[in-house]
């Protein structure tokens, strides 16, 4: 029987250790696996790779991980604290604690596509003559300058669905989908926070996501109302 | 003569005029979302969101608010009829793949010969952040540009040169500011609309390259929204 179930956080993010790297869905406020953030603290995660479209989520509801230096390395299109005052992961930008791997958010969004498509680079010409891609390989496809991009893939993905079934099986409401339906499919473990998981399976038409790529998932209330 | 610099609202609206019918259209965060208010009636514009919506509807009502239901900016949306919904890989397939007719977006700086920078103006202390800007200014067929024709301290940022680091080379096509509308040609800038009570002399002091008054240039004209 396939039951992908879990009933804990400590059982959801079992296995998170030393040196791991972890994609974190959501945008604009929809999809934010905000209970699985709050939690990560007290995991033994440690000298941690993130990857995720903002760096400020993680900041608003993991503020000990970067408190406590476990974030080493982050890869994102934003990395802009709230606010005209620094936030604790521009200063640590600034003092060299952690480093940034930033990236236009279509060839952020097509790396991690490309990591759980089994892509390991592609060719964009998004970034061309602009610092960001100083340094990466540069090739003309049909006269037009283009740069390699190296695909993204994962140990965990932590995000936020409305309903799953016990297959894994995703169901998004509104916008939660964004980087998240890219992003199962590039972790090794990817862990679903979703407001409900339905008796029996969820119709065909209602699957946004294949369970396939989903490891665990786990029943959490909307943490936007704590 | 004396001259009246337009309002956000005003320059957005005059932005929005050149909205076909049957347009796809991807706005910008900050003054380019505004353009949604004032889409002329009677013209089919599908308004696109980089996090992965095609069909953006108004902003929505506190009794329509739903809070999975965003744009980019984090705005609470509605959805026209019509509407689709899609992964963020998606969402840019069809920016970078030449399917979005129109993007809107904010400026810092445009040199004339359309580069761009609208992502990192050195602010100390921030972190930089680019979100889609660096796709959208190389996939869309347009790339137009909405912003103040001068910075605060009074600095043109139609330059010859941009100063900033480029968001993308050679892309735009229009800009719409408080003062003109100006289009990127290969002869560099030609004015196409002036306000009411602003001479050419006077704009041109104004901007930081060479502009160049097309044969029917007009007036900058807009309704007080």
């Amino acid at each position: 029987m396939i039951d992908k179930r879990v009933a804990s956080i400590d059982e959801a993010l079992a296995g998170l250790g030393d040196g791991m790297t972890i994609m974190f869905g959501g945008f604009g406020g929809a999809g934010v696996p905000i209970n699985l953030m709050r939690a990560l603290p007290g995991t033994p995660a440690n000298n941690l790779t993130i990857i995720s479209n903002s760096v400020r989520f993680l900041e608003d509801y993991a503020h000990a991980l970067f408190e406590e230096k476990r974030v080493r390395h982050a890869v994102a299109s934003a990395a802009r604290s709230r606010g005209a005052a620094s936030g604790i992961s521009e200063i640590q930008l600034a003092d060299g604690t952690l480093t940034l791997d930033i990236a236009p958010q279509g060839s952020f969004a097509e790396r991690i596509r490309a990591g759980g498509a089994g892509i390991p680079a592609f060719y964009t010409p998004t970034g061309v003559d602009t610092p960001v891609v100083e340094g990466k390989e540069h090739r003309e496809f049909n006269g037009r300058m283009c740069v390699l991009e190296t695909a993204l893939t994962a140990d965990f993905t932590l995000m936020r669905a409305d309903k799953a079934d016990r297959y894994g099986n995703l169901y998004f409401r509104g916008t939660q989908g964004n980087f998240g339906r890219d992003m199962a499919a590039a972790a090794k473990c990817t862990v679903v926070e979703v407001r409900e998981i339905v008796d029996g399976l969820l119709p065909q038409p209602e699957i946004h996501v294949p369970g396939v790529f989903v490891k665990r998932i786990i029943q959490l209330p909307d943490a936007r109302d704590a | 003569m004396s001259y009246k610099a337009l309002s956000r609202n005003q320059i957005a609206w005059r932005a929005a005029q050149d909205l076909e019918d049957g347009m796809v259209v991807n706005l910008g965060l900050g003054m380019p979302v505004l353009c949604a208010n004032y889409r002329p009636e009677g013209r089919e514009v599908l308004l696109q969101s980089e996090n992965g919506v095609l069909g953006v509807g108004p902003v929505a009502t506190p009794e329509q608010e739903d809070r999975d239901l965003t744009d980019a900016g984090s705005q609470l949306i509605t959805l026209i009829p019509g509407a689709s919904i899609f992964s963020s890989s998606d969402s840019f397939a069809m920016i970078r793949g030449g399917h979005i007719d129109v993007t809107l977006l904010g400026g810092f700086e445009v040199a004339a010969n359309g580069d761009l920078a609208n992502w990192d103006a050195d602010m100390p202390g921030k972190g930089p952040l680019i979100g889609g800007a660096m796709d959208l200014a190389v996939g869309a067929k347009e790339v137009r540009i909405m912003m103040q024709h001068n910075t605060r301290d009074g600095s043109p940022r139609l330059l010859e040169k941009c100063n900033y680091k480029l968001t993308a080379p050679s892309c735009v096509t229009r800009v719409y500011t408080d003062l003109a509308v100006v289009d990127v040609t290969a002869d560099g800038f030609v004015v196409r609309e002036i306000l009411d009570g602003l001479s050419r002399d006077e704009l041109q002091a104004k901007t930081g390259a060479k502009l160049t008054f097309a044969p029917d240039c007009g007036v900058l004209k807009t309704p007080a929204v």
